[in-house]
C-alpha cells in the first residue's frame, strides 16, 4: 500500500474539522489533510438552512451553509488540502489512517497527529425500541431535513414528531412551511431537549402542541405509517395505561438524541466517557492515545455550533503544539468531578502547569434548575459560585478555570463542579 | 402451460425451485410480495438447528438433520454465509436435569452427531457470560447460524439462472382443477390485473397462507395458526457476548428464548411466542420486547439490551398436527403441500427442497438437464479481498471505492451488484437484505437518501416510486410546497 505522510490528519470536514484545520495552520502546521466522507465540506451545516448560527462568533445571524462557508473560505485561503467523498475505514493507535475513495482506492496515511471530528448520528427507532409496525414514513429528523432541504422532497404530509431535540423542533417548522401539518411533538422527559428559542420560534409561533412526559406507544400501518399512538408517561417514564391518544398521520419523525460516532475512535484504542459517548480528554483535548485529539460533536454533543468552532480551534492549536514540540512531559493532572446535577465535563481533567491561561469547561445539567448556582470547589474549598436563573439539559453550561488561580493550589487533588442552592 | 407452479418465494419455495431447476421442466414461482424472502423467511432466528428437538421419526426430525448435513456443501456451492458455531441448551438450578437427558436421547435417536452434556465448569470456559443459575447444558457441535436472506436469495437466484420464472408482486386468488391440471387465477398487485396460469403441478409453499390454498383443492383441510415471535437485534459491539447459540430448556414457563451471535456479527435475542389471528400482524409489542430482556437473563447474564439497534417480529406457520405437512392430499394429485413449515423450517429447507423435487420429478417423469448451473456467487464483498485485489477492483469499477453505508461500510459497487443481479433489489429493504446497507447501528439514517438516489438512477423508477418494501411503502410523497 502506498503510504503517504502528513503532519496532521483531520477526520471530518464539518464545522469542527474546518476550525481545527484553520487553527493548526495558523500555529504553523503546513502539512494538513482534511478527510471528508460527503461530497462537500461543511458537514451537517449544509442541510441546516435555517438561521441562528454564528451569533457568538460573528455577531450575526447566519444560516448553516453561510456559517460553514465562512470557515470553508478560511480553509481555501490557507490552501489547506482536503479530500472529499473519502471514507476513513480505520485508525490505529500508531496513527495510521486507512481511507478509501473512488480515485485513490484504499490508501494509508501515517500522521504525526490526528484530530477526530466525525460528528454524531441520530438515535434510531430501533435503538428507541418503539413497538409497532415497521412501515415506510418513519424518519429521523435529520434524514427528513436532508430530504427536504438538500433534495427537495417531502417525506410526508401529516406528521407526528417524537422528541424535542433541536433538529426535531427545526423540522416541525420546516415541514409546516413546506405545507405539511405537524400534529404534535411528544417528549418523553418533563422538559424539552432543545433550545428554548427553538420551542418559541418553531412550535409556539406555529401553534404546534408540545406534549411533555409523553412517548409513542404504537405505530400503525403495514406499508406507510397510518397512525401513531402516544401516551403520557409516569415518573418512571413508563406509559400510563388509559392516557393513549391516537393521531392519524403518514409520518413519524424522531428527534430523540444524538450519539457521537466513535466507532473509529474505538478501533484506535481511545477511552470513551460513558455519559457523553465521546473520548475522555484533558484540557488540550488530547485523548488517552498520544497525539490523537477530538473536538465537536464526536467529543460531546453541543447546543451551538459557535462552541464547536471554539473547541475545535483549541484542538487544532494543541495538535499543532504536539507536532512542533512532541508530546507534553508527564505532568500532574487534576480530575474534574461532575457532581450534584452536573452530568459530565469536557475536559475531564486539566494539567495545571501546562494548560492555557483560561480553560472553558463545558457541561450539561441533568434536570431543569431554576435560581440555582454553578459552584466550583478545589478539593473542599469553594472557589466560585455563579447564579443561574434557569438551567436545562438542552443547553450547555460552562465554568472557566484560570491557570493563575490553580497555581495557588499546588497540592490540589480534585476540582468539583456541581449545582447548589443560591 | 407450466409443468410446475410454486406458490411462495420464501426459503422453502426457493429451495424447491432450485432443486427442480436441475430437471427439464417449465417452472414458475409466484410471490405476492415485491421481493423474494419477504415473509417468515425474513424474520426468524437465523439458526441451522442440530436436530435434537423434534420427535424422532417426524418429518421435522428427519428433514432437520438431513438439512443440517447438507449445509456445508450448499454454503460452498451457493455462497451462503453459514457458520457451525455450535449450540447449547442450558438448564438452570430450578430445572430438572432429566429434561436435558431426554433431549440428548431424542438427539441420538434422530442421528445428531457429537451431542454431549457439559457441566458448569466446562460450560463457563465455553461461554463466560452464561447466567449464574445455569448448572449444565446440552452441547450440539453441529448447530449453526446462517443468513436467512442470503440463503433464500441464493436458492432463488440460482433457480433464476437455471430458467425458473419468478412472478413477483403477484397474488394467487384461486386455484381450480381442470382435466388433471391446475388453473391459478393470479392478480398483479401493482395493476390489479388478473390472469390465469396453468400448471400440471402446483407446489404450495405459501407459509402462513398455505392452509388457504390447500383448502381450495382438497377436502383434507389444513389449519395454520400464525405464531408471532418478536426479536431484538443488538449492535455488533455486543456480537461477542456469546459465541454459541444459547437455548433455554423448555419448562412450564414456556420454551424460553435464545441468545445467539448472527453470522454477520450482531447479537440476536428472541423469539417470544404468541398465536395471532391476523396473518399480517408483524408488529412488535411493548410486552413482547420487555419480556425478551427478562427471559434472556435466565440463560445469559448482562445482555446489553441498551445496544438494541432494531426489533422485529416474524410469523411461524403452525399447523394443528404439529409437524410439517409435505406431499399430495389423496384427493388432489399433483398438488404438493409444503405446509406448517415452522421451526426447524429454515434448517430443513435444503432437505425439503430435495425431497419435494424428487417427488415432483417422479410424478412428472422429469429428466435431468445437461446444462444445469450448480454454482452461484453472492454479492462480491470487497472487505474479503486482499488490499491489492481491492484496489484493482476500485480501479476497474470506482463505485467500489465509494462507501454509501458508513455503519456497515457498504460501497456503491455492492449496491449496484444487488440491483443488477438476477432478481435484483428494487426497494430500500431489497438493497438492505442483499448488501446490509442500512442494517447497521444508524438504521439507514444516513444512507437511505443516497440509496434512493442510486435506485432512481439505475432503475426505471422516479423518487416517488421508490419504496421501503414494495406496495404502498413509498418514501417521499411530493416535492417541497407541492402539498
Amino acid at each position: 500500500m502506498v503510504m503517504k505522510q502528513y503532519d496532521l490528519v483531520i477526520v471530518g470536514g464539518g464545522p469542527a474539522g474546518l476550525a481545527a484545520a484553520v487553527a493548526a495552520r495558523d500555529k504553523g502546521i503546513q502539512d494538513i489533510l482534511i478527510i471528508e466522507r460527503d461530497k462537500e465540506l461543511g458537514g451537517i451545516l449544509n442541510q441546516c438552512i435555517h438561521n441562528g448560527f454564528g451569533l457568538h462568533t460573528f455577531k450575526q445571524e447566519l444560516t448553516g451553509p453561510e456559517y460553514a462557508s465562512r470557515f470553508i473560505e478560511q480553509v481555501l485561503e490557507r490552501g489547506i488540502e482536503y479530500k472529499l467523498n473519502t471514507m476513513v475505514m480505520d485508525i490505529t493507535p500508531e496513527k495510521y489512517v486507512t481511507a478509501m475513495n473512488r480515485e485513490d482506492g484504499m490508501f494509508q496515511i501515517s500522521a504525526k497527529a490526528i484530530i477526530l471530528a466525525m460528528g454524531c448520528r441520530e438515535r434510531s427507532r430501533g435503538a428507541l425500541n418503539i413497538p409497532g409496525y415497521r412501515p415506510a414514513g418513519i424518519f429521523s429528523a435529520g434524514t427528513a431535513q436532508r430530504l427536504v432541504n438538500m433534495e427537495g422532497y417531502m417525506p410526508g404530509k401529516e406528521v407526528v414528531i417524537l422528541g424535542s431535540g433541536d433538529i426535531g423542533l427545526i423540522m416541525a417548522r420546516r415541514m409546516t412551511l413546506e405545507g405539511a401539518k405537524v400534529k404534535v411533538v411528544a417528549e418523553l422527559m418533563p422538559y424539552s431537549g432543545g433550545l428554548k428559542r427553538n420551542i418559541v420560534q418553531c412550535l409556539d409561533d406555529f401553534d404546534i402542541p408540545l406534549k411533555l412526559s409523553h412517548t409513542v406507544v404504537d405505530i400503525e400501518g403495514k406499508n406507510r405509517v397510518e397512525a401513531v399512538t402516544i401516551a403520557k408517561v409516569g415518573p418512571d417514564r413508563k406509559p400510563i395505561p388509559g392516557t393513549e391518544e391516537r393521531y392519524t398521520c403518514d409520518t413519524l419523525l424522531l428527534s430523540c438524541g444524538l450519539i457521537p460516532e466513535n466507532e473509529l475512535s474505538k478501533s484506535a484504542g481511545i477511552a470513551l466517557n460513558r455519559v457523553t459517548s465521546g473520548p475522555i480528554v484533558g484540557d488540550n483535548l488530547e485523548t488517552n492515545v498520544d497525539g490523537i485529539f477530538a473536538c465537536g460533536n464526536v467529543l460531546h454533543v453541543h447546543d451551538l455550533v459557535d462552541y464547536v468552532s471554539q473547541e475545535a480551534a483549541t484542538a487544532g492549536k494543541n495538535a499543532a503544539l504536539y507536532i512542533l514540540n512532541g508530546s507534553a512531559p508527564n505532568v500532574k493532572t487534576v480530575e474534574i468531578a461532575p457532581e450534584g446535577g452536573v452530568r459530565y465535563t469536557v475536559p475531564k481533567y486539566i494539567r495545571p502547569t501546562e494548560m492555557d491561561d483560561n480553560i472553558t469547561v463545558r457541561f450539561r445539567v441533568g434536570d431543569v434548575y431554576k435560581n440555582k448556582a454553578i459552584v466550583t470547589y478545589f478539593d473542599d474549598e469553594l472557589i466560585s459560585k455563579r447564579k443561574r436563573p434557569v438551567m436545562a439539559p438542552g443547553e450547555m453550561e460552562q465554568v472557566v478555570l484560570s491557570k493563575k488561580k490553580l497555581a495557588e493550589y499546588p497540592n490540589l487533588n480534585k476540582i468539583t463542579i456541581c449545582i447548589e442552592d443560591v | 402451460m407450466y409443468d410446475v407452479a410454486i406458490i411462495g418465494a420464501g426459503v422453502i419455495g426457493s429451495a424447491i425451485a432450485r432443486e427442480l431447476s436441475r430437471y427439464q421442466a417449465n417452472i414458475c414461482v409466484i410471490e405476492k410480495e415485491e421481493d423474494v424472502c419477504n415473509g417468515t423467511s425474513k424474520a426468524n432466528s437465523a439458526i441451522i438447528h442440530a436436530g435434537f428437538d423434534a420427535k424422532p421419526g417426524s418429518l421435522k426430525a428427519i428433514l432437520n438433520v438431513r438439512g443440517n448435513k447438507m449445509m456445508d456443501a450448499l454454503s460452498e456451492e451457493l455462497d451462503i454465509p453459514f457458520m457451525r458455531n455450535g449450540s447449547l441448551v442450558v438448564c438452570t438450578k430450578d430445572q430438572d436435569k432429566t429434561g436435558l437427558h431426554d433431549l440428548l436421547q431424542k438427539g441420538i435417536e434422530n442421528g445428531v452427531p457429537g451431542l454431549k452434556i457439559v457441566e458448569r465448569e466446562e460450560l463457563l470456559k465455553m461461554e463466560p457470560n452464561i447466567s449464574d443459575d445455569v448448572t449444565c447444558a446440552l452441547y450440539a457441535p453441529t448447530g449453526g447460524i446462517v443468513c436467512p436472506f442470503h440463503m433464500t436469495m441464493a436458492f432463488a437466484e440460482n433457480a433464476c439462472m437455471n430458467d425458473v420464472s419468478f412472478f413477483l408482486n403477484t397474488k394467487v386468488n384461486s386455484i381450480d382443477k381442470n382435466e388433471g391440471n391446475y388453473v391459478l387465477k393470479v392478480q398483479h398487485v401493482d395493476t390489479n390485473q388478473e390472469e390465469f396460469i396453468q400448471a400440471k403441478v402446483v407446489i404450495n409453499a405459501a407459509g402462513v397462507y398455505a392452509d388457504e390454498f390447500n383448502n381450495m383443492v382438497s377436502e383434507h383441510k389444513l389449519h395454520i395458526t400464525a405464531r408471532k415471535g418478536e426479536y431484538c437485534l443488538l449492535d455488533k459491539d455486543a456480537g461477542h457476548h456469546v459465541s454459541h447459540t444459547i437455548f433455554q430448556l423448555p419448562s412450564k414457563m414456556g420454551k424460553g428464548v435464545l441468545v445467539t451471535p448472527t453470522v454477520h456479527g450482531n447479537l440476536l435475542v428472541g423469539p417470544t411466542a404468541e398465536d395471532v389471528d391476523n396473518k399480517e400482524s408483524l408488529n412488535t409489542t411493548q410486552e413482547g420486547l420487555d419480556s425478551l430482556a427478562r427471559t434472556s437473563a435466565l440463560s445469559v447474564k448482562n445482555v446489553p439490551m441498551r445496544q438494541v439497534i432494531t426489533s422485529f417480529s416474524g410469523l411461524r406457520a403452525h399447523e394443528d398436527c404439529n409437524d410439517f405437512v409435505i406431499g399430495e392430499p389423496d384427493d388432489a394429485k399433483g398438488f404438493f403441500n409444503v405446509a406448517g413449515i415452522e421451526s426447524p423450517g429454515l434448517s430443513s429447507a435444503p432437505a425439503i427442497g430435495e425431497m419435494v423435487a424428487s417427488s415432483v420429478r417422479d410424478y412428472l417423469g422429469l429428466s435431468e438437464k445437461t446444462n444445469f448451473i450448480a454454482k452461484r456467487k453472492g454479492i462480491l464483498k470487497p472487505e474479503e479481498l486482499s488490499l491489492k485485489k481491492r484496489n484493482e477492483l476500485i480501479k476497474s469499477c470506482p463505485a467500489y471505492g465509494n462507501i454509501i453505508c458508513r455503519c456497515e461500510m457498504i460501497s456503491e459497487g455492492e449496491i449496484l451488484d444487488a440491483i443488477h443481479r438476477p432478481l435484483g433489489a428494487r426497494s430500500l429493504d431489497g438493497v438492505k437484505r442483499r448488501t446490509r446497507a442500512g442494517m447497521g447501528r444508524c438504521q439507514s439514517g444516513f444512507c437511505s437518501p443516497r440509496t434512493m438516489e442510486i435506485l432512481e438512477r439505475e432503475l426505471p423508477l422516479t423518487m416517488y416510486d421508490i419504496t421501503k418494501n414494495g406496495g404502498n411503502s413509498k418514501l417521499v410523497v411530493g416535492i417541497n410546497k407541492e402539498i
